[in-house]
């Protein structure tokens, strides 16, 4: 039986653009803002792991924060390498080799659009030479089909985004902090039909770091331990649509989403109906949306329900993206995982302010869900539960 | 003035039929594109079918980033040369479905299941490339 691993401190550096300081200095502030939630100081961290897409190796970190000589493991997954050091830090307590670990993740990235280059994602040159090559347009053609089989509304589309800019207002760490109407969005230009401008997710920066602790250390320091359940980082089955696909099966495939969340709700031993509050990759509106259903929290075609009714409000009955997610924070890839899981700890452990969710009892959120979703076709989902009462 | 060339010679046959080329591997499974390199090994050049039906589609509205090389990419040019243009999927059936530029369309003609056609369209001021167009409309200009 491995060790109940403990997340007992949190820390992040504002999203957004933070001119003159570099992803990994945001990162080294993420750390310590962490450090000190969790009454800690650097060489008490045993292991680390962290990484960033598009600001470096996250090693170089003990330059700033001291040369501890602790061992620090570079991760690089794309848009799961926040979840990734997050899995790689557990394992390393859950193993009962260390005590004490940090995750980390941040990024800084250009603006615009992300660009890829073909060749790294093992797809000929014409793909990208002929504009194909461009992660928005998977996004809308994904909703664009989901839409026409399921019944969803542009307007469902627009009231996401609503969603996001409104919980953006209440979060100190979100960029876009001003409420857009639902008229704005719906008018804006369109970037890849049925998306528009402000349905989107910009890539940003910021940095988020987690101290993750055995039952014991949480214990013999008295920190205020949220539990991490269950992470689980799947890969793409057969016949998936993906990000930059030229050719999808005929035969309709699994999906990694829905195979991370079913591991996680299994190894955590609860269901969807458990969850309190969840934050969900929100690359654009249409993604929120199908990731509410591929992670089993309603079937396909119940959002048009969901966001009338405002189900997935900080006050309905499961609120999704509290903290405005990858719409109002935009999307630091590095970092954009573990700023979910920064949330919902803030969340499960009553310090989220403004945007607090009241939970079933009104005494806070017990559980909080967590899921990121990138290319080339990875999911990762945290499933964390609140201690004691 | 010379033809337009494809932009990849391999994309797809030659003639006046010309047929998108995928692979076919040895579980019979069809791909697309053709593998290069080691994981062509073993899979049969294939071509697709000219007809479909469309299984999802969006619009380009803004000037995507290097490695594009259509109108608005040149070294004088930018946004305002951006054509904007139409993307889709198109399902061969028994095949594979493709990922194509969609001609000879605006948003408001598309719905999912159309038949669509295989077409070779001018890219740029060099290049040609593939699309797929509503199918009544091709047999309406014939």
């Amino acid at each position: 039986m491995s060790e109940n691993v403990y997340i007992i401190g949190a820390g992040i550096h504002p999203f957004g653009r933070t001119e003159g300081r570099s992803g990994r200095e945001q990162g080294v502030y993420a750390v310590r803002k962490a450090l000190a939630d969790a009454g800690l100081e650097w060489k008490d961290i045993e292991c680390a792991y962290g990484g960033s897409s598009a600001a470096g190796s996250a090693d170089i970190m003990v330059n700033e924060l001291g040369l501890t000589s602790l061992p620090f493991t570079n991760v690089a997954n794309g848009c799961a390498t926040g979840g990734s050091a997050l899995v790689s830090a557990q394992l390393a307590i859950a193993s009962g080799m260390y005590d004490l670990a940090l995750a980390t993740g941040f990024d800084k990235h250009p603006r615009g659009a992300f660009n890829a280059k073909p060749a790294d994602y093992g797809l000929p040159e014409w793909y990208g030479q002929t504009g194909m090559m461009l992660t928005t347009q998977f996004f809308a053609m994904k909703i664009q089909r989901y839409m026409q089989l399921h019944g969803i509304s542009r307007t469902t589309l627009g009231r996401v985004a609503e969603k996001a800019f409104r919980n953006g207002t209440k979060t100190p760490h979100a960029w876009r902090r001003s409420p857009i109407d639902l008229e704005t969005i719906m008018n804006a230009p369109m970037i890849n039909d049925p998306l528009t401008k402000y349905m989107f997710c910009s890539p940003s920066e910021g940095g988020v770091a987690l101290i993750l602790a055995s039952e014991k250390k949480m214990r013999e320091l008295g920190a205020d331990g949220v539990k991490i359940s269950k992470v689980a980082v799947k890969t793409r089955p057969p016949d998936s649509f993906e990000v930059f696909q030229a050719g999808v099966s005929v035969n309709e495939g699994g999906k990694p989403t829905m195979l991370a969340s079913q591991a996680a709700f299994e190894g955590a031993g609860i269901g969807p109906e458990d969850i309190d509050v969840a934050q969900l990759q929100d690359t654009e509106s249409g993604a929120e949306i199908m990731h509410m259903a591929e992670n089993g929290f309603c079937k396909d075609g119940e959002q048009e329900e969901w966001l009338a009714n405002g189900w997935s409000e900080q006050d309905g009955k499961l609120p999704i993206n509290t903290d405005g997610g990858c719409i109002a924070c935009g999307e630091p890839v590095g970092a954009s995982g573990l700023r979910q899981v920064y949330e919902n700890v803030e969340q499960l452990r009553g310090r989220a302010g403004e945007r607090q969710v009241a939970g079933r009892d009104g005494n806070g959120p017990k559980t909080g869900y967590s899921h990121v979703y990138g290319a080339p076709g990875v999911s990762a989902v945290a499933i964390l539960e609140r201690l004691g009462n | 003035m010379n033809a337009l060339a494809p932009i990849d010679p391999q994309l797809w046959s030659s003639g006046d039929q010309p047929h998108l080329m995928g692979g076919k591997l040895a579980s019979g499974e069809i791909v697309f594109p053709m593998p290069q390199g080691d994981a062509a090994n073993d899979v049969e050049p294939y071509q697709l079918s000219r007809v479909g039906t469309l299984w999802s589609w969006t619009s380009q509205g803004f000037l995507p980033k290097e490695p594009y090389e259509g109108p608005g990419s040149g070294e004088n040019e930018g946004p305002p040369d951006f054509e904007p243009f139409l993307i889709g999927y198109v399902e061969l059936p028994g095949e594979v479905i493709v990922e194509s530029r969609i001609v000879d369309a605006t948003l408001d003609d598309l719905e999912l299941g159309m038949a669509m056609e295989f077409c070779i369209v001018p890219f740029n001021k060099t290049h040609s490339t593939y699309a797929f167009r509503p199918q009544k409309l091709a047999e309406k200009a014939a």
